[in-house]
């Protein structure tokens, strides 16, 4: 006799504003009670784990900055990824196309003579969307063109853009200055972007994020490309039949996209190390990385600020827990990765409803029936 | 052979609530044994629901069901296989790239070798035996849509179903299919099967059925035996009000010619040739409907006249203009209106009801100013004409899906039909819709007519082509095979036309 509950999913028809806040909240909530159970394992105790990350990340003065200065890669990129996701354009790469940022405003910065100071950070920002939004195209045109898949092609890119750095700095633009490492020289004072007081915290770059998030938010929300976006994403047929222009609004999203991620560079090479160096020495996945901050905010471009300073902070107290607590420095790596699934997974629960079924007592279930018959 | 005296299925007190909506109001239903039963209702009266609640998808919130006499409670689709009950869904639920007999197999417990021999016999009885003819080794990819339907059937049987339940069984169907599965159906329940008919179509019920159960609103109006009953008391009975089934068609003037097609070329989706040498015209304020089984090039030729299929060969003239091959935007802004055939393509079905009003007009004043859409304008926009063509949604906000089929196509119509058109296309508008619906849509096409604008309306219902058009072209294999002026038409024909017979006129 069959006594157990069966689960079923039901599909909704609607999803309720608050359940669209509560999925990632408790997604988040899920995944950190996963991760405190390998904490256990791994014999740290959780709770204080947590709490050393806390602290470390929005515990002082010092850990606020931090955090804040790794959120700003992530909400430039963030933003971008989900005007793309919006569109179901599926940009893997703004890892690639954030190290194309940084090699422009490098180039910009070292080897362009003959621009006035108050001009260089434009220019080398300029130079740094422009190609982030290139570099992103070429999926973008593979895509709409020839219809090849823009995860597989965008994923490649951050490859060749990666290998270009490592070419970049360990050929031809290695710094004489450097010591045999592979940097290039430091960038002239005049090329790099002022931070705020002691810390760490380039804030013309955060500004330039900030606007970002609010100008894609009325972009997608208010204006006529924003409607082609989300016509596009949500039924490309409808899009070709109301006469949009598919090639126009995949190219947009992706430039756009490219573009941000390419400034996240910039910031990353001309705010942090005044200098190019090897790819995982600019940034520790950023473009990876954003698409999570991108799907945690359900693809909402203002919902990137919130959650760029919450995986920021998770990153600065996960470094944190490593050098404190001892353990691996895959530590980051398992939160990223364990939000990312729940996430994901919290996404069903907007679009099902779970019932829990109990058999009941006072029915003749068929299994039974069966019986009686044969008997 | 069943027991007469126990229905083969009775259901009590069902209550089945959805959010916002009562899709079963104690429902009671009895289907006797070997009987074919028809369950009639427009579209969202809560037949489906009943039949998944007797088929496991869905659990009744109150009631009782017995089957052949003994209560129970089915939990799952596997429960109610085991009771005998098999049901074909509206959705094929097939594997695409599979052949039919692995189809058939697939998902039977205990089989872990391909049990091919006993399956092949089988399914060579069941052909015999009902008229299920079907290629065994055939993958269902290359399987016509009344195929496939067969391989459902044969689905069900093969699990031992003698309650089978057919969801709107027709939709999909051209007319000759739409007869053999009559006859096949006829044939299971001569041999005992009790079958339960989900439609909406008057014809059907009366094609088919001994007895017939009428829904409304998730409530069971009547129950009647089909032989005591007629076409207009059972649309009173679905409808709750008194149908029209003749539509006012006023005379009106001609205009000038609209659009002319010269010997139009244009190739499918496959790159084969499928509107062959096609040449007509239309003039303002007449209607020229185009019959034809589907997929005889009736979809290509709309779609190259809007823009979204290259015409390969010949022209297209609007109004004079040569608009060969020009871009959908071009023709949308020349006034060229297309409701088409799958209503999934006219839509977004996560946007509002309001968005979806705009989905042509979006880059055009006063909707959008600039850059910028204005919220204020898409808003009245929205609420007049939600309110002239009558759409019943609870807000102009409301997500589009949520609507009813007749409702959503009357937003699509809604926004086709407001500007101007010069040109308005309509594929298979009144396809799945409900008599209320469908009579309203009829009537709008007709409205639009002597509002002057020259129209083209594909269907394969017969019906609605003599009732609308003003000529009627019949398209077989991707060419015409004539044009006639609707008074000369008749069944037979346009019968003969969409069999490939030539007629000059």
């Amino acid at each position: 006799m069959n006594s157990l509950p069966r689960i079923r999913l039901e599909k909704r028809l609607d999803t309720p504003r608050w359940l669209g806040i509560a999925t990632p909240v408790f997604s988040v909530l899920a995944a950190l009670l996963v991760i405190a159970l390998i904490f256990g394992l791994l014999g740290v105790n959780p709770l204080i784990a947590y709490a050393r990350i806390f602290t470390g990340a929005f515990g002082s003065l010092y850990g606020l900055s931090e955090t804040v200065t790794k959120a700003i890669p992530l909400m430039l990129a963030g933003v971008g990824l989900a005007v793309a996701f919006r569109t179901r354009v599926y940009n893997i790469g703004a890892e690639g196309q954030l190290l194309i940022g940084a090699i422009c405003a490098t180039g910009v910065a070292l080897f362009v003579p003959g621009i006035p100071d108050g001009l260089r950070l434009p220019a080398m920002f300029g130079a740094g969307a422009l190609g982030g939004a290139l570099w992103a195209l070429i999926p973008a045109v593979l895509k709409a063109r020839l219809r090849i898949d823009e995860v597989l092609t965008s994923l490649m890119t951050v490859y060749i853009a990666s290998e270009l750095v490592n070419h970049l700095v360990y050929g031809p633009w290695k710094g004489p200055g450097e010591w045999g490492f592979p940097y290039t020289d430091k960038f002239p004072l005049a090329a790099q972007i002022p931070r705020i007081g002691i810390t760490r915290v380039h804030y013309p770059t955060l500004i330039l994020a900030l606007l970002a998030a609010v100008l894609a938010y009325i972009l997608v929300q208010r204006t006529r490309w924003g409607f082609e976006i989300r016509v596009t994403g949500e039924n490309p047929e409808a899009a070709r039949y109301a006469g949009m222009n598919y090639l126009r609004t995949v190219m947009l999203v992706m430039a756009l996209s490219g573009a941000l991620a390419g400034i996240a560079g910039v910031g990353e090479v001309a705010g942090i190390h005044y200098r190019l160096r090897y790819p995982q020495g600019i940034s520790p996945g950023y473009g990876f990385t954003a698409i999570i901050v991108a799907w945690l905010a359900r693809l909402n471009p203002l919902g990137v600020i919130l959650t760029s300073l919450l995986i920021g902070g998770l990153l600065v107290g996960g470094d944190a827990i490593q050098l404190a607590m001892g353990l691996p420095s895959a530590t980051v790596y398992l939160f990223n990765g364990m939000i990312l699934l729940f996430v994901l997974g919290g996404d069903l629960f907007t679009r099902y409803r779970i019932r829990m079924e109990f058999p009941g007592r006072t029915v003749v279930t068929p299994v039974r029936l069966e019986q009686e018959e044969v008997g | 052979m069943p027991d007469a005296t126990v229905p083969a299925v009775e259901m009590r007190g069902i209550v089945k609530r959805f959010p916002g909506v009562l899709a079963n109001d104690h429902v009671d239903l009895t289907v006797r044994a070997g009987e074919i039963h028809a369950l009639l209702g427009e579209n969202g009266a809560g037949k489906t629901t009943l039949m998944n609640i007797l088929y496991g998808i869905y659990h009744p919130d109150e009631g009782e069901i017995f089957v052949k006499g003994q209560r129970v409670h089915i939990r799952s689709p596997r429960d109610a296989i085991r009771l005998g009950i098999g049901m074909v869904h509206q959705q094929f639920r097939l594997v695409p790239s599979h052949t039919v007999l692995e189809n058939v197999v697939l998902g039977l417990p205990g089989n872990f070798f391909f049990p091919e021999r006993a399956a092949r016999r089988r399914v060579q009885e069941f052909a015999q035996q009902y008229g299920l003819h079907v290629d065994p080794d055939a993958r269902i990819w290359q399987l016509s849509a009344g195929e496939q339907q067969r391989v459902e059937i044969i689905k069900a049987l093969y699990r031992g179903a003698d309650i089978l339940i057919l969801d709107e069984p027709t939709s999909m169907l051209t007319p000759r299919e739409i007869e053999e599965l009559m006859s096949i159906v006829r044939r299971m329940a001569d041999e005992g099967h009790t079958v339960v008919f989900i439609t909406h179509k008057l014809d059907e019920v009366f094609a088919v059925s001994d007895r017939v159960t009428v829904l409304r609103q998730g409530r069971v109006i009547a129950t009647r035996e089909t032989a005591h009953t007629d076409k207009r008391e059972l649309a009173r009975l679905m409808v709750g009000r008194d149908v029209l089934f003749r539509l006012e068609k006023h005379p009106v003037a001609i205009g000038s010619t609209a659009l002319e097609v010269q010997d139009l070329h244009v190739r499918n989706d496959r790159g084969l040739p499928a509107v062959r040498g096609v040449s007509f015209s239309i003039a303002a304020g007449e209607i020229l409907g185009i019959a034809g089984v589907a997929g005889n090039g009736q979809r290509e030729l709309v779609e190259a006249l809007a823009g979204l299929r290259p015409v390969e060969k010949g022209r297209v003239l609007l109004n004079g203009e040569d608009v060969t091959n020009r871009s959908p935007r071009a023709l949308v802004q020349r006034g060229v209106c297309y409701v088409p055939g799958e209503r999934i393509v006219g839509t977004v079905p996560n946007l509002s009801v309001a968005e979806n009003l705009i989905l042509k007009t979006y880059d055009q004043a006063p909707v959008c100013r600039g850059i910028f859409l204005d919220s204020r304008s898409v808003a009245s926009h929205a609420d007049s004409l939600i309110e002239q063509y009558a759409v019943a949604t609870p807000s102009r906000e409301t997500p589009l899906k949520l609507l009813s089929g007749g409702n959503i196509q009357r937003t699509i119509l809604a926004r086709e039909t407001s500007g101007e058109p010069t040109l308005l296309m309509a594929a298979h508008p009144t396809s799945g819709l409900d008599v209320g619906a469908t009579e309203y849509i009829r009537q709008v096409l007709l409205s639009q007519r002597e509002k002057g604008t020259a129209i083209l309306l594909v269907s394969e219902d017969l019906e609605e082509i003599l009732q609308l058009s003003d000529r009627i072209a019949v398209m077989y294999n991707g060419e015409l095979m004539g044009i006639l002026p609707a008074d000369q038409a008749d069944l037979e024909t346009i019968g003969m036309m969409m069999a490939g017979v030539h007629r000059t006129p």
